[in-house]
């Protein structure tokens, strides 16, 4: 046993010196990742804030800005109407949606796999594509104009079609939250249910629906909140019905008045900040509702209900695709409607007049980056907050930084960008008006999710790799290189999609910060719909929703490829 | 062989080390010695402090007050890869994506030494845990069992002089726990690394120890051999963690002898004022049962009220009406048999006091 007795020392001033490298890049990199959102979030909502107390030149006027707005009828005005509007879209979403994931998770419909697709398709289009469609169906040249008149409406713009196109767009996000919800119930209990004789009806009372509640308030405050800070659908169907995200941007972009535009911003930031908190707290409870030991629920077949609710299931998927189609179908028709023939002239010398053909290539390129830089920057700093050692009192400060974007619609972000950054003052004025700034407010904007699925991902793994690789005084990020990442490269690349997808469809933030040099595809919709091109506002949402599209398939597949791939390793990590 | 410096008689002191995270004290005080090749284990329940407490030595967490010196090197607040230890944990924590023999070599490969060193290296480490084919396979298509020796092995690949065990087998079947047990325990004589394992299991602690540390609310309740533990608890608490126990409530009568009911005992043990209430520990295995009890004295008989069959050893729940109370009265299977003890007859026993404990009222739980 020679070998055992002969060690392999390691020298002790390399090691000393490596230790302190090691801390260095623990401690950096909190300190880099705490600091970028200071500077990237939290320092630009800050001024908002600030600017809110102020007037034109600077002085401080207390609350006369919010006691200007509050006399203003306008503005009074769009907030009833802001609310009309997510409410309404609210009732209307998550009751389709709650029946859409119950047929998915307690029937015995086939075809479940493809259902769920159709449902999750709107997340890949912007979602004025729908305002889009719904102007081609029942617009002032709509093909079903006349059906308006049989629902008792006399015109598809202002709150109907708002309300159509918003429960259309929303529906994907319901859809998946009831889906977990409903994923996460308790064999026992139904089996205990019915082994005492319950009814069906009485077992759906008693243990579904209250097994529901979570995700089901978590579902109507996420489709609240879109409504609440949606900005495209009422621009492009709103008609004659403003509505708040509509009055910031004409305060700031139309009017220059930076001071309202931050009040109203923070009047938007209310009822998000309502929903967030009452989120969190449902979630919080959700996670004491089922403990280890439940035994997942597998619904049995019953021919009348399946029959049932395959029917409801396919006529929902029908009216996706047929929204989704009539805006791809409509790009492609010359003149709508009085020319259907088909030609792809909205493609080529619609862009050029409008002088947008480079939008689409910029959106590829912002795209492009915020999925490398936001999935690297997500991972990393996941890591660095739940991994690493040292300065721990930077972690909830990056924590609490880090789940601030989800409170805040992009347009309040957007205008805190402005009035941050296109400061004379300020040394990273020079960002203003670049690609640059697109990209970090995309990342920032979109950080929440990201960070919370990567941190679900590092939380599966062993809680002791950092000791041990410790102990064996290999430092963290070579572990973090050789381990964590080939392991949640599934994950890195989902986050990658969730990026990519999110920066091709995002018009909230970026509206207020876009240069004509980086004009965006998706912003490239509002302006040609504005010249009444409609029918090349859907053909860049076209383009918008196959990139996504491509992209999403392209991503799976590399996931599905490197999960066959180690298999070998994977066979007991993923039990 | 080359000659060694001579060793340090110790491998590890622990100075007055106390640990709380806000208000909750996790550790009070800890003192403790150990010498090097010398296994101990930090034995206690749950919440004692004894995971901590091995955390600190391995600088995973850092300690409140006090010092932590390995082999004559002050080490309290080295992070630790300026420290020399190797440690398992209760999850394996093997690298899910990287070989056995990528798991082995993982500390190998970062001190620049040559390739085929390396590989023989871990040929002899894999050999050394009984598990020499076992390099290009993954984690995941081993046992728990087979992952756990991979770890120790992957802890002692670069040859620490201290070895960390945090509750190496418990996640284990009970039938592999106790085979893995006895040959972690043939390893740590064979090299004769220092080792400290963390455990909640007595038996483990009992069967695999130099040393036992018995702990309770961050505080060390004796240190001793296994034998010294077992035999001579210093408290009541752990007399009643290691091991079954029957607790007598009696009165002391002075010069050895205490009442226990309407029955007396005459003990080898002094010291108590007469008339002070004491508690008699006395285990199961305390008692004669065979051949002739006639001239024995503490003796006492009683019904058997159930008998718990446990296979080799049995225990009978035996009601001692003169003592005023039940008793716990171990049995080997042959004397269950050669006797016909069964439930509900009578057992005439006599207790075998030489290792018997007494404790004043104040001390007892």
């Amino acid at each position: 046993m020679t070998g055992i007795a002969a060690p392999f020392p390691a020298p002790r001033v390399r090691l000393s010196r490596r230790i302190f490298v090691e801390s260095f890049a623990a401690h950096g990199g909190l300190w880099l990742l705490g600091v970028g959102l200071l500077v990237f979030l939290t320092l630009p909502l800050a001024t908002l804030f600030i600017k809110s107390f102020e007037d034109r030149a600077g002085a401080f006027i207390g609350l006369a800005n919010f006691a200007q707005y509050v006399q203003t009828p306008a503005l009074a005005r769009s907030t009833m109407n802001t609310l009309m509007f997510a409410c309404l879209t609210t009732l209307i979403t998550v009751p389709l949606a709650f029946t859409f994931a119950y047929a998915i998770q307690r029937s015995c419909i086939p075809l479940k796999g493809l259902w769920r697709s159709i449902a999750l398709i709107p997340i890949l289009a912007p979602s004025l594509l729908a305002a889009l469609s719904f102007i081609y169906l029942f617009g002032n040249q709509g093909i079903f104009k006349a059906a308006l008149g049989w629902f008792g409406f006399t015109s598809i713009y202002g709150l109907p079609g708002m309300v159509l196109a918003m429960s259309f767009a929303s529906f994907p996000h319901a859809v998946m939250i009831l889906l977990a919800a409903m994923a996460l119930s308790d064999a026992r209990l139904y089996e205990a249910a019915d082994s005492m004789g319950t009814h069906a009806w009485r077992r759906f009372l008693t243990i579904t629906l209250p097994g529901a509640k979570y995700g089901l308030i978590s579902a109507a405050m996420v489709v609240f909140t879109m409504a609440v800070s949606e900005f495209g659908v009422p621009k492009v169907i709103g008609g004659n019905y403003p509505v708040l995200a509509i009055d910031i941007y004409k305060q700031v972009i139309g009017q220059q008045n930076f001071q309202m535009g931050a009040v109203v911003g923070l009047v938007l930031l209310l009822p998000a900040i309502i929903a967030f908190v009452v989120d969190h707290q449902v979630r919080l409870r959700q996670k004491a509702l089922l403990t280890a030991r439940s035994i997942p629920y597998v619904p049995r077949p019953s021919p009348l209900r399946d029959r049932f609710f395959l029917v409801y299931v396919a006529l929902v998927s029908l009216a996706m695709l047929s929204v989704m189609g009539m805006a791809v179908f409509g790009s492609f028709v010359k003149l709508w409607p009085y020319n259907m023939s088909l030609s792809l002239v909205h493609y080529t010398y619609g862009f050029e007049e409008a002088n947008v053909e480079h939008a689409y290539r910029n959106s590829l390129v912002l795209a492009g980056w915020c999925a490398f830089l936001g999935a690297a920057i997500t991972f990393a700093g996941a890591y660095w907050v739940e991994k690493t050692r040292g300065a721990d009192f930077l972690r909830p400060l990056i924590r609490f930084q880090a789940m601030l974007p989800m409170a805040v619609p992009g347009m309040v972000l957007g205008i805190g960008y402005i009035l941050y950054f296109n400061n004379p003052a300020n040394p990273l004025r020079a960002l203003y008006g670049t690609m640059a700034i697109l990209v970090i407010c995309t990342i920032i904007h979109f950080y929440s999710s990201s960070h919370l699925t990567a941190v679900t991902a590092l939380k599966q793994m062993d809680a002791e790799f950092e000791s041990v690789s410790a102990s064996l005084k290999v430092p963290f990020y070579k572990t973090f290189w050789r381990v964590t990442v080939p392991v949640c490269l599934p994950t890195i690349l989902d986050v990658g999609r969730y990026y990519f997808v999110n920066a091709m469809t995002t018009i909230s933030a970026v509206v207020f910060l876009y240069s004509p040099k980086t004009m965006l595809a998706s912003i490239s919709i509002l302006q040609l719909d504005e010249a009444g091109a409609i029918g090349s506002a859907a053909a860049m949402a076209t383009l918008i929703v196959a990139s996504s599209a491509v992209v999403t398939v392209v991503t799976l597949a590399a996931e599905a490829f490197l999960l066959a791939r180690t298999q070998r390793w994977r066979v007991q990590a993923r039990t | 062989m080359a000659v060694e410096p001579e060793a340090p008689s110790e491998a590890l002191r622990i100075e007055a080390v106390h640990k709380a995270f806000g208000s909750f004290v996790a550790l009070q005080s800890i003192d403790l010695t150990i010498a090097p090749g010398e296994m101990v284990c930090f034995v206690g329940p749950s919440g004692c402090g004894k995971t901590t407490l091995l955390r600190i030595i391995a600088g995973l967490e850092t300690q409140t007050r006090g010092r932590v010196i390995q082999n004559g090197r002050d080490v309290s607040h080295a992070p630790p890869a300026a420290r020399d230890y190797g440690i398992v944990f209760q999850s394996y924590a093997l690298f899910p994506n990287l070989s056995i023999a990528a798991n082995v070599a993982y500390g190998l490969v970062n001190r620049r030494k040559g390739r085929a060193e390396i590989i023989a290296r871990v040929h002899e480490l894999l050999t050394l845990v009984g598990l020499p084919d076992a390099g290009p396979k993954y984690p995941g298509q081993l046992s728990g069992g087979q992952q756990q020796r991979i770890a120790l092995a992957r802890a002692l690949a670069s040859a620490p002089s201290l070895l960390l065990l945090d509750e190496p087998l418990s996640a284990l079947d009970a039938k592999v726990r106790e085979r893995l047990r006895g040959e972690i325990r043939a390893l740590q004589r064979r090299l004769k690394v220092t080792t400290i394992m963390v455990t909640h299991d007595q038996e483990e602690a009992l069967s695999m120890s130099d040393r036992v540390v018995v702990m309770r609310h961050g505080a060390i309740e004796q240190i001793g051999s296994p034998q010294d533990v077992y035999e001579r608890p210093a408290t009541p608490f752990v007399a009643d963690f290691l091991g079954k126990v029957n607790v007598l409530k009696g009165v002391s009568t002075g010069a050895g002898r205490y009442r226990v009911g309407a029955g007396e005992l005459t003990l080898p043990v002094n010291g108590f004022a007469s008339g002070e209430s004491v508690r008699i520990y006395l285990r199961p295995e305390d008692r004669h049962i065979e051949g002739d009890l006639a001239h024995l004295p503490n003796r006492f008989s009683g019904r058997v009220d159930h008998i718990e069959y446990l296979g080799t050893v049995c225990l009978a729940q035996v009601m001692c009406e003169r003592l005023g109370q039940s008793m716990l009265v171990s049995l080997s299977l042959n004397q269950l048999h050669d006797l016909a003890i069964r439930e509900g007859g009578n057992l005439e026993f006599a207790l075998r006091v030489d290792r018997v404990r007494v404790f004043g009222e104040a001390l007892s739980p």
